[in-house]
């Protein structure tokens, strides 16, 4: 595998999912990795798994969507360890309704999840990386802002969005020698789709439209995190 | 170290110089057993063998002018049969050829641009089917090109569309061939500092290409090297077929 031994990476989202994933990866290849969430106990059980398993983590419980406790998140893990390599702002969250029915807020939950704080996070990472002449930024995207789905109006949007600003900052960011990059999965087996595994239609539209045959495991998508590490 | 890489039987055509030579030798430093194809430039190719050797991993020549399609057959049999089983095939052999105004295409030029871009990387691709089936799959890597997407540089609107044909025969077979558990990939280089470049390109349109890419500079021929690494390993992307990954300094985005 790659060897990423002496980076530190941050990945937001990590206590479940693909973030977890991607966080166990990185630090499989040898970086120490900062896990976030909002939920800190769910953390601490995540950095002793890390931590059994030969690996490097500390928890960095924050909610993403205070942007001053991200920042200061940020620049501690800069301070503390002298460096901050990469940073995966990877959490986000999903409302399912119908267009007739989504109410404004709602909308605006998701936006500000998934948009508005991966913006802020990558924000932060660039005032440490500028300097350091060196980064790496990887957001997660979504196959869905490409293919649509109904009822999703607000993720779909958010997504789409993040795909832009994945190119915008790759342009303002490269001068600086930091890449900017997405990961844009496919139908992945998480707890976010728990309610779409279980519907037996979606399932099967899944399954009938993706030639390697079904989900993804989360295991699936972690090395391209690395890869783009 | 990818580990999974480690004595694969990769062949990698037109491997004698520029991105083929500089994957061919990153396949060696992991480990792994390499066609190392070449037509005319077989002293290029000895030495290119010579620093998979020396980095670790076996080297096999094997030379053929794959605008023939019985040339194309004879390289992949003969890969597989000196390493007894076929697990990667990168189709990097091509070339833009001439650079010329459409209305001086000939029938000629057109078929040599096709031949050597498309139908060689679809023959290819044919013989090496049943020997990587036989290896219970494997990875199939095109290597298409930037201009696939945005029509190519001046007189290269052949090549750029032989490239367009390779990026969707990509998907097609990534398609076709899942079943047989066969990925299909494509690489897509920008402007790298190849040979390539200095036979087609003049340091002014280079320097007209530089100032179109974010990263305000050329790509290295070693920097593609990792992108064949990655669709080659099961284990970093087992889950990926029919994608194309874009290695160009930011010059075209998805």
């Amino acid at each position: 595998m790659f060897d990423l031994s002496g980076k530190v990476a941050l990945v937001s989202g990590a206590s479940r999912g693909l973030g977890w994933g991607m966080a166990q990866a990185l630090a499989q290849a040898g970086a120490l990795v900062l896990l976030n969430a909002r939920d800190a106990k769910a953390l601490e059980a995540r950095v002793k798994e890390i931590a059994a398993a030969g690996g490097k983590a500390e928890a960095a419980a924050f909610d993403v969507n205070d942007h001053a406790a991200a920042a200061a998140a940020v620049q501690g893990a800069a301070k503390r360890h002298g460096r901050l390599d990469i940073v995966v702002a990877n959490a986000g969250i999903q409302h399912r309704a119908p267009i007739t029915e989504f109410a404004t807020a709602d909308f605006q939950r998701v936006i500000d999840t998934n948009l508005t704080a991966v913006w802020a996070l990558a924000r932060e990472a660039a005032k440490i990386m500028i300097p350091a002449k060196r980064g790496r930024i990887i957001m997660t995207g979504s196959i869905s802002a490409i293919l649509a789905r109904p009822t999703i109006s607000a993720y779909i949007a958010s997504k789409g969005a993040v795909h832009a600003l994945t190119r915008e900052l790759a342009y303002e960011l490269a001068p600086h020698g930091i890449t900017v990059n997405s990961i844009a999965p496919g139908y992945f087996a998480t707890e976010m789709n728990t309610a779409l595994i279980e519907n037996r239609e979606f399932n099967d539209w899944v399954c009938r439209r993706t030639p390697a045959s079904g989900w993804g495991g989360v295991r699936r998508v972690s090395p391209e995190s690395v890869f783009m590490s | 170290m990818i580990e999974d890489l480690k004595n694969r039987a990769v062949l990698i055509t037109g491997a004698s110089t520029g991105i083929g030579a500089a994957a061919a030798i990153a396949f060696g430093r992991n480990g792994a057993r390499v066609g190392v194809h070449y037509n005319r430039s077989r002293k290029e190719a000895e030495k290119v063998a010579a620093d998979i050797e020396k980095a670790g991993g076996k080297a096999f020549l094997v030379g053929g002018d794959v605008t023939q399609s019985s040339a194309c057959r004879e390289v992949v049999d003969k890969t597989a049969a000196e390493f007894g089983r076929l697990d990667v095939l990168i189709n990097n052999a091509g070339g833009l050829v001439q650079r010329v105004p459409i209305e001086t295409v000939t029938d000629e030029l057109f078929d040599q641009v096709l031949h050597l871009n498309v139908r060689s990387a679809l023959v290819c691709t044919a013989a090496a089917v049943p020997h990587l089936r036989k290896a219970g799959g494997g990875s199939v890597i095109n290597v298409t090109s930037v201009a696939a997407r945005h029509g190519g540089g001046g007189g290269a609107v052949l090549y750029a569309g032989a490239k367009g044909f390779v990026s969707t025969a990509t998907r097609g077979l990534a398609k076709e061939l899942v079943k047989d558990k066969i990925r299909v990939n494509a690489v897509a280089p920008g402007v790298i500092t190849t040979p390539f470049h200095e036979r087609y390109s003049t340091p002014q349109m280079l320097e007209g290409f530089k100032a179109t890419i974010p990263m305000n500079r050329l790509g290295a021929a070693d920097e593609c090297a990792g992108a064949f690494l990655f669709l080659a390993s099961e284990q970093l992307s087992g889950y990926m077929t029919g994608q194309i990954l874009e290695v160009n300094g930011g010059q075209y985005m998805p």
